[in-house]
């Protein structure tokens, strides 16, 4: 691994007059980014060679930052953009950076066919329980109990499990981890960047603005305390009895497999269709079957 | 069904498949695409034949899904375009928006049917073209083309494409049901006589490039991502950079750019046939299927000695309005005749300062039947 210098995400920002940022005091999204940016410069990527693709929401507005291709989408379609830069230049690591309201409601249906697909994207699901741009309505991942300000008396409706729902999808990566345990989440986005497949990282945030102040936690500090105290890793999760590990949300790469990947099984589509006639060593030409052609 | 044919001999060829062919002769590289009745055929004839030439072709999840990815493969620097239906086309149109902010060039393909909502599926409308003016959010102008003839299918379809390139925006090519399905002999032209147009690539250096750059035409050079570029896009307003602006002079001079790109260049954009119209006393007004059947109307009006004519826009936005105008300056009744409520009457209004010469007489039928020759022949003789 390398050593990381102090400063080194100055060099991926784009300084000149794109901050300061929009990002509230206290708000996760910079911390992730941060560990994002010392993955990439940590893999070696060249800034050239990355797309990072957003939705709409607070944490989409991450691709104004950074000295890469960007794009900053529709509400809930980074990901359908995704898949056409993705086909168009598959030599592309193409990031989606998507909120939990952005990636999980409006943008549902794109979510579970890109993993359905295993399409070779890294998708960063920031999720801080809240629609934070809109100031503080509910999400499909905001627990039940909690208030919001379309849930002024609290969330009735049960929430989504990102990773579950990746995982279900056909995702062939899949992890979880916090704004809090930053080493952690920076090697969980090397391994998901090198995975060819779909990789669904959840990463836990806060938002003490908007969550924090209609759920009694407007402290970053003691936001970023319980991601510490009210995650396990996976390691330790199965170690627990049943009875201590209710409430426990946990961390760390939750479903990691080898299947085929959607690029490349188009390109075999590619091969097979387009090879021209072969002509075998008999003399005879025959047009190759299709399992010749398999890869 | 095979690309290759013969330049010269007639072949018989369904409307969606010209524009299948047209595309593949204007080189597309990625469809996008949901299947909806009356345009899957223009998506199966391209599943077939795209991956055979190692372009893309997905079949998304939906067809918001569908104009996104069709919008990320050409920011990739791929020709790109969908098909859809009425139902589809609104389901794009936040996306659509998104291309003309960002302006990305693509195609869209909306063969229309009857609607609101599901409609008539396999029936015959011209219910879109107000959509197809207005139906994203916001003030912009807009491309949008229309065909008479299976031969029109296919030579349209090349100029969305060059026209989506050239101007940098996304282009509309609105179609009717009729001509996606039925039949009919063409003779296609040489390939190499084809005129295809690409966008303008950058020549300076990444350092130097602004994605949205302003000069005298209003569009820029567009470089594509993993070029060496790295620009950004988005939605948002944004200043010459493609970076998000608040400043409200940059925001006029964005929307000023979008409008004058178009408007500056309606020489070039507007195509417009003119039928019978040089002696004619009254005219029709018609697009579509709905000019075929105008124009058997008028031979057979002509027989009986009735100075009839046709005005037919081939660009159906930006509006013909000088065209018309000008047209319907010696007549003394306009004939508006559409598959809908009334939608080209009132542009045919709008742009007649004549309208005090001319009386207005319509034909609006909205039953998912074609307006047929009889029909109009009938209105021609009230109105003689
Ligand atoms: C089609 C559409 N619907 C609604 C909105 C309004 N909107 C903007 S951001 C947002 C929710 C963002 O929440 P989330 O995705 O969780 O991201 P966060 O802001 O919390 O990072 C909504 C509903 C929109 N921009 N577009």
């Amino acid at each position: 691994m390398r050593n990381i210098p102090q400063k080194v995400i100055h060099q991926y920002l784009r300084h000149d007059k794109k901050f300061p940022h929009v990002w509230c005091a206290g708000c996760g999204n910079g911390i992730i980014l941060g560990d994002l940016l010392r993955a990439i410069y940590n893999l070696g990527l060249e800034k050239d060679d990355i797309a990072m693709v957003s939705g709409i929401g607070c944490s989409s507005r991450m691709p104004v930052y950074v000295d890469f291709n960007t794009l900053h989408t529709t509400h809930g379609r980074a990901i359908a953009f995704a898949t056409g830069i993705k086909m168009a230049k598959p030599e592309l690591k193409v990031i989606v950076i998507t909120g939990d309201g952005d990636a999980t409601a409006i943008g549902g249906n794109h979510f579970i066919h890109a993993a359905r697909r295993n399409i070779d994207l890294t998708i960063i699901v920031i999720n801080n329980n809240i629609y934070g741009m809109t100031g503080g309505q509910c999400s499909p991942t905001t627990p039940i109990g909690k208030f919001a300000t379309t849930a002024p008396y609290g969330s009735i409706e049960p929430n989504f499990d990102i990773c579950e729902l990746a995982k279900c999808a056909g995702a062939s990566f899949v992890a979880r981890s916090t704004a809090y345990h930053t080493t952690e989440t920076r090697t969980i986005f090397e391994k998901a960047l090198m995975k060819k497949g779909c990789s669904v990282v959840e990463v836990i945030s806060q938002c003490p603005v908007s969550y924090g102040k209609m759920n009694n936690t407007s402290s970053p500090v003691k936001m970023l305390e319980m991601q510490r105290d009210g995650t396990l890793m996976r390691e330790a999760y199965d170690k627990l009895p049943e009875d201590k590990r209710q409430g426990k949300i946990i961390r760390g790469i939750l479903y990691d497999i080898e299947k085929p990947e959607f690029i490349d099984q188009y390109q075999a589509l590619v091969d097979r269709v387009s090879k021209p006639i072969q002509v075998k060593e008999s003399g005879k030409t025959s047009k190759p079957t299709s399992q010749e052609c398999e890869v | 069904m095979s690309t290759d044919r013969h330049a010269g001999k007639p072949i018989l060829l369904q409307g969606n498949a010209a524009v299948a062919l047209g595309a593949l002769d204007a080189g597309v590289q990625f469809f996008g695409g949901y299947p909806i009745t009356p345009s899957t055929e223009i998506a199966e004839i391209l599943s077939e034949e795209l991956p055979k030439r190692g372009d893309k072709f997905i079949q998304m999840e939906d067809e918001i899904g569908s104009i996104a990815s069709v919008l990320g493969a050409s920011i990739a620097g791929l020709k790109a375009m969908t098909a859809t239906s009425g139902p589809g086309f609104s389901l794009m149109q936040e996306n659509i928006g998104f291309g003309m902010e960002a302006e990305i060039p693509c195609v869209i393909v909306d063969v229309q049917r009857g609607g609101p909502s599901t409609g008539l599926p396999t029936s015959p409308a011209q219910g879109d073209i107000m959509q197809a003016r207005w139906g994203t959010h916001g003030d912009h102008p807009v491309i949008a083309l229309y065909p008479d003839s299976i031969l029109e299918c296919y030579e349209l379809t090349i100029r969305a494409f060059n026209l989506a390139e050239k101007y940098r925006t996304p282009v509309i090519l609105l179609m009717d049901e009729v001509l996606a399905h039925m039949r009919e002999s063409v003779v296609l032209p040489a390939k190499d006589k084809l005129k295809i147009i690409r966008r303008i690539k950058p020549n300076v250096p990444p350092e130097w490039y602004k994605h949205y750059k302003n000069n005298p035409k209003y569009i820029s050079p567009v470089a594509s991502f993993g070029e060496g570029y790295r620009f950004h896009i988005t939605g948002l307003t944004h200043d010459e950079s493609g970076f998000p602006t608040n400043r409200h002079d940059e925001a006029k001079d964005m929307m000023d750019r979008l409008l004058k790109k178009i408007t500056d260049n309606l020489d070039d954009l507007i195509q417009i046939e003119p039928f019978y119209m040089e002696d004619a006393e009254i005219a029709i007004f018609a697009a579509g299927v709905v000019a075929r059947s105008a124009k058997e109307a008028i031979l057979q009006a002509r027989k009986k000695g009735i100075k009839v004519g046709l005005i037919r826009p081939l660009t159906i936005w930006p509006f013909p309005d000088q065209d018309v105008e000008d047209m319907l300056e010696s007549t003394k009744a306009v004939i508006i005749a559409e598959m809908n409520q009334g939608q080209l009457i009132n542009e045919v209004k709008r742009v007649t300062k004549y309208g005090q010469h001319n009386r207005f007489y319509r034909i609006q039928k909205y039953n998912g039947l074609v307006i047929t020759p009889e029909e109009i022949l009938q209105k021609i003789a009230e109105v003689a």
